[in-house]
């Protein structure tokens, strides 16, 4: 088969909230809460970001980081309350930005994956994120839509 | 995590409900870390339970709030007082001025209650990002729980005190329990820096340490950087305003300037004897990138609002914008506003500095700032500032356009009403 199917699993470590599915939205830059995110809107603010413009809300998102200011985790907090937080978060490096924010927002998430989550899984693809087991699995490819399979 | 016998007590209940969901918080926190325990620390600093995001509590008391925003608690409780000192950082409204920022009446009422809670609870306000130039200076090696994090950088490098950048719920968790987990910088050895930045220009400004420091966190993302080629020993001010931009354009949390910050003499000593992950230079090409990445929101040269002081001001800042005005007037239609520490204006004003930015049209203000109230004058479509953190920050959650430059700049265009700030 493709290449793809070699990678349609991630295994990496749990840190809770549950299982999910959802469509990816994935950045190769450190993402900024307070500052960076729209709390009102989950959309993405910061002016120099590849995803300025796009919203988090409802999405899995796939980051390498939180950066920025110590808001992140109030921001986090206040997109659930308003009904626009991401419905999963897949992140790289461990910091207490990320930390809390991951308690607060009480959706699945998942860290030290054995691959580079924002290398294998594309904006678009279909995943799902088990928070407690540490597996992301890729269910179906944004391509494959647009090839109509 | 392991915890000790009082650790455990207050997880079980013993010391009530509160301090009951504070400790499962740390506990929720420490464990996604990675933290094998917790620490004692009794120096925290965080958010006011108002944030600028919220119009209103919403039907809900401040006990409510509290539990729900601040602790992420279950259901509400009661709030005892805190354990550990503890202190308020800058917040949504100016007490004094908060007609000239256009906040509505109810808002301020809400902001006023929230503000008296947090007193009556034993956090003491200082209502600033700065609590180290208000009072609040920690010695090195003390474990601190402090969100912000251009105090956070400062505190860890300059002074060579030992703390994360916590947020909004770890640093509440951490007033009611005088716990925060040990990770990150609060162990020695996660302290020596691994980059290694070969300063060539020279760097003596405000400016120019903002820029440094804007190019530093680009370039060191979440490691410890230092800095050699330094040649002129910076003060307060400039500090302030290269780790404010460090932990903006990254995630800059601690750095070394060998001789000059707490924890390193040499170069050596800063990288802990090993050698640096990477070298990289700052010479006039970085300079000019960092310079033109701080005014890419920028077209317009007609300027709406002039900001100073983020973070907030010095008393000498404030004398030298008074100064550079000389006796000038601020241009119709241009607002010249000054930020500082609620303290800082009490002598401001006995020096007679407020007296002399209003009577040139401007204002001093304290207690918060446009990026964290949300707020700038009606209709303002150009904002300049001399901090790359304001102008990082401000075009992204207003939707205006932002210039960076020297402080001679800002106030210039505040006269003239007109951006005419070149990199020289």
């Amino acid at each position: 088969m493709t290449a793809i199917e070699l990678h349609n699993q991630l295994h990496g470590r749990g840190l809770g909230g549950g299982v999910c599915e959802g469509e990816a939205l994935v950045t190769t830059e450190a993402v900024a809460g307070w500052g960076g995110i729209d709390q009102r809107t989950g959309t993405i603010i910061e002016s120099e970001h590849e995803l300025v413009g796009q919203s988090i809300a409802g999405k899995v998102l796939v980051f390498p980081a939180a950066k920025g200011s110590s808001g992140w985790s109030g921001v986090l907090h206040m997109t659930r309350l308003e009904g626009c937080a991401p419905k999963a978060m897949v992140f790289n490096v461990m910091n207490t930005k990320i930390a809390l924010a991951v308690v607060v927002s009480h959706v699945p998430c998942v860290t030290d994956l054995d691959q580079d989550p924002t290398a294998v899984i594309k904006t678009g693809d279909l995943v799902r994120v088990d928070g407690d087991r540490g597996v992301i699995e890729i269910l179906k490819r944004k391509d494959d839509n647009a090839r109509g399979a | 995590m392991r915890l000790t016998d009082d650790e455990q007590r207050m997880l079980d209940g013993a010391d009530g409900p509160a301090v009951q969901a504070a400790m499962d918080l740390l506990v929720r926190y420490g464990e996604v870390l990675g933290a094998e325990r917790l620490i004692d620390t009794d120096n925290v600093c965080g958010a006011n339970i108002f944030n600028a995001g919220q119009a209103q509590l919403g039907g809900r008391t401040p006990d409510e709030v509290f539990a729900q925003i601040s602790l992420d608690g279950p259901g509400s409780f009661e709030i005892p007082q805190v354990r550990a000192h503890s202190c308020q950082l800058i917040g949504p409204m100016d007490t004094v001025e908060w007609q000239v920022q256009g906040v509505p009446e109810a808002a301020r009422d809400a902001i006023m209650d929230s503000e008296s809670y947090s007193g009556r609870h034993g956090i003491n306000l200082l209502n600033t990002c700065t609590p180290y130039q208000v009072g609040n200076v920690p010695v090195r090696g003390e474990h601190c729980a402090w969100m912000e994090s251009s105090a956070v950088i400062y505190i860890n490098s300059v002074l060579g005190a030992m703390t994360n950048v916590e947020g909004r719920e770890s640093a509440a968790a951490a007033m009611l329990t005088g716990k925060i987990p040990y990770w990150g910088y609060h162990l020695p050895e996660n302290r020596h820096a691994t980059i290694h930045v070969e300063v060539t220009v020279d760097v003596r400004t405000n400016r120019d340490w903002g820029l440094l420091g804007y190019a530093v966190g680009k370039a060191a993302g979440e490691t410890v950087p230092v800095l050699t080629g330094i040649k002129d020993t910076p003060n307060l001010g400039k500090l302030k305003h290269f780790g404010a931009a460090a932990a903006t354009s990254g995630g800059v949390e601690m750095y070394h300037i060998p001789g000059i910050t707490a924890e390193a003499q040499t170069l050596e000593q800063a990288l802990g004897g090993k050698r640096p992950a990477r070298t990289v230079t700052y010479g006039p090409a970085e300079r000019e990138a960092a310079y033109a990445r701080l005014n890419t929101t920028a077209t317009d040269s007609a300027v709406d609002l002039v900001m100073i002081g983020c973070p907030h001001a010095s008393l000498d800042q404030i004398r030298d914008v008074c100064g550079l005005l000389g006796g000038r007037k601020v241009a119709p239609g241009t607002q010249l506003w000054v930020f500082t520490p609620r303290a800082i204006r009490l002598v401001a004003e006995r020096n007679g500095y407020g007296d002399r930015l209003r009577s040139a049209g401007g204002q001093l203000m304290s207690d918060t700032c446009p990026a964290i109230g949300r707020f700038v004058p009606d209709g303002t479509r150009v904002i300049v500032t001399d901090s790359a953190k304001q102008a990082h920050y401000l075009p992204a959650i207003m939707g205006v356009q932002g210039w960076f430059g020297s402080t001679v700049e800002c106030v210039d265009a505040a006269v003239t009403g007109r951006w005419q700030g070149e990199l020289s």
